[in-house]
């Protein structure tokens, strides 16, 4: 992968433009840590990435220098606080390049970006017998709601399926766009397979029928670039814990358009422009869905998280994740009984697997043991585990703090687990 | 901790050949239990006779410690009354959950369960089938989960 000449020097990448895990490793305090008196080998930045003490500082540098209310007061903290959220959602705003902060919104996750989309634009978009189309590798996020939203208006949730190698395909995806379309909903990136889908051809094709895209970014944020303007998606969605922010934190983007046209979903404080008992109106985008306090201490993280992802440089961290990914495949291939599942071209560096004769849980209390923290179970993804025909598979992810030692560190514990189960 | 406190060779060895594996059709009870956590699935099916349960089967999918648990279970079981069992599957309940634990009968190969509690994120799995015993013979089709 070539790099552009500005990232090829930071004090993360060596002379080649290749990023020194080492340096990156110590940013991050928890993984000094022991468990079960092994070092952590942490391999779950699927579930929630750790936060870097760059991302820590920021948010107690918030909390002892500037914290108020926002939007409210006229004293020098409150200001201070404003700038800081304001300044957070700026910040997004250049990552994913979006048009406007107008179209930032702050919300708790992915999953609450979802549920806004489809109590706020769903509502209005969707009649008796329309149909939102969605895939077989959803997160339970990008499923549940659409669910509730279908059963109350009468809809129907479609599901595409998938070829054998796990990927959404562009034939199918068309065969399945139909007239009643009213929405798409689809990951970025796959939190099972790692899959990456073909975003940005599947979107083209939804739009030639006037159809919107919400993309749920959650597992692509961190890792692969993301463009809101290039890639040309209505809705992305994206949570904070999985690119190195704290919880609690995350964002809705959405085209001005659409979210001007869209009604509020939760009301009280700060969406207001006036209230009077007979009724009111709306703040501005984006305050018009940003109802009570919001989380200002994990926007103010958010921020920093970005700025940390930019000074290593996002390229960089892919194609260190990518070469892990690759040397995971290799070793564990040579693990007898042990079956990859998801191996789409190019996909993220997550990596789903199956042991013959030992159940994924098993797997991962062993490698706990051995200090290899894994996600194991059915990742809430249900559908794709009984369209799999699996009850559940161990899953490694890899994030910019992981190193071969780390893949090495898998491949023996899950030598282990052989042993134990023989 | 040990590894070899939660597999034990009996655990693995009940794990491998499940003992009383299959479902009883027709049953006078059943039950369905789910841990939604791992993804295990756990159907109960019951012979009674007067205040006996003379037969038990079970069938599902879940990890090697909720597999040789119901098989454990399955054994230490057949043939006792409602109340002996209500009383042995209060005794293996606190194995499961409490340190040092002695119980006041000899549970005999259940006793393989004793490391369960030393690791918390896997009492769920060992418990899931004593509580979908209690379900069935408390209602005659009935569905738990541990969540």
């Amino acid at each position: 992968m070539s790099l552009p000449a500005s990232s090829l020097s930071n004090e993360y990448l060596d002379g080649a433009g290749r990023l020194r895990a080492e340096r990156v490793r110590a940013d991050f305090p928890i993984l000094a840590r022991q468990i079960n008196g092994r070092s952590l080998t942490y391999l779950d930045s699927g579930a929630s990435a750790q936060q870097p003490t760059q991302v820590l500082e920021a948010v107690n540098y918030y909390a002892t220098h500037q914290h108020a209310n926002v939007h409210r007061g006229v004293h020098t903290l409150s200001q201070l606080a404003t700038s800081a959220f304001e300044g957070a959602r700026e910040n997004v705003r250049a990552y994913i390049n979006a048009r406007s902060t107008r179209e930032i919104i702050f919300v708790r996750g992915t999953t609450e970006a979802i549920n806004l989309v489809a109590a706020s634009y769903g509502r209005g978009a969707l009649g008796p017998g329309d149909e939102i189309l969605i895939s077989q590798l959803e997160h339970h996020a990008n499923i549940v709601p659409w669910q509730l939203l279908c059963a109350e208006r009468g809809a129907r949730l479609i599901a595409l399926p998938l070829s054998a190698d796990g990927q959404v395909e562009v034939d199918e995806f068309h065969r399945h766009l139909s007239p009643r379309t009213r929405l798409v909903a689809l990951a970025h990136v796959s939190n099972v397979l790692g899959t990456v889908l073909p975003v940005q051809e599947l979107i083209g094709l939804a739009h030639q029928q006037g159809v919107p895209v919400l993309l749920d970014g959650a597992q692509a944020i961190a890792h692969e670039a993301v463009d809101v303007q290039a890639l040309g998606c209505d809705f992305y969605a994206f949570s904070g814990h999985k690119m190195y922010a704290p919880t609690g934190i995350g964002v809705l983007y959405g085209r001005e358009a659409l979210l001007k046209a869209m009604p509020p979903w939760q009301s009280g404080g700060d969406m207001i422009l006036t209230v009077s008992i007979q009724g009111s109106t709306w703040n501005e985008l984006p305050y018009k869905f940003e109802a009570g306090t919001p989380n200002i201490s994990g926007a103010v993280g958010l921020g920093a998280a970005f700025d940390y992802i930019r000074a290593i440089g996002r390229p960089a961290i892919a194609a260190h994740e990518h070469e892990l990914a690759a040397h995971a495949n290799e070793l564990l291939q040579r693990i007898p009984g042990l079956k990859l599942i998801g191996t789409a071209p190019g996909k993220a560096a997550v990596i789903s697997f199956t042991l013959e004769g030992v159940h994924p849980h098993d797997i991962g209390t062993i490698l706990d043991h051995e200090g290899v923290a894994i996600r194991t179970g059915h990742h809430c993804a249900m559908p794709l585990m009984d369209y799999l025909g699996l009850p559940a598979t161990a899953r490694a992810s890899f994030g910019c703090y992981n190193t071969h030692a780390d893949v090495e560190a898998l491949a023996r514990a899950l030598y282990k687990v052989r042993e134990v189960f023989g | 901790m040990d590894l070899t406190d939660l597999y034990r060779q009996v655990i693995l060895d009940h794990n491998r050949s499940p003992r009383n594996f299959g479902r009883l059709v027709p049953a006078d009870a059943e039950a369905d239990g789910h841990n939604p956590l791992c993804g295990d699935r756990l159907h109960l099916s019951l012979r009674l006779a007067g205040d006996r349960v003379p037969q038990l089967r079970f069938d599902g999918s879940g990890c090697a410690i909720s597999v040789a648990s119901a098989s454990l279970m399955s054994e230490a079981v057949s043939g006792k009354t409602r109340a002996e069992i209500a009383a042995l599957s209060s005794e293996v309940l606190q194995l499961l959950t409490q340190n040092g634990y002695s119980p006041p009968h000899d549970l005999g190969k259940l006793m393989a369960l004793a490391g369960v509690h030393e690791f918390p994120a896997r009492v769920k799995c060992a418990s899931l089938c004593w509580h979908t015993l209690l379900a069935a013979l408390a209602q005659p089709h009935a569905t738990v989960s541990t969540e």
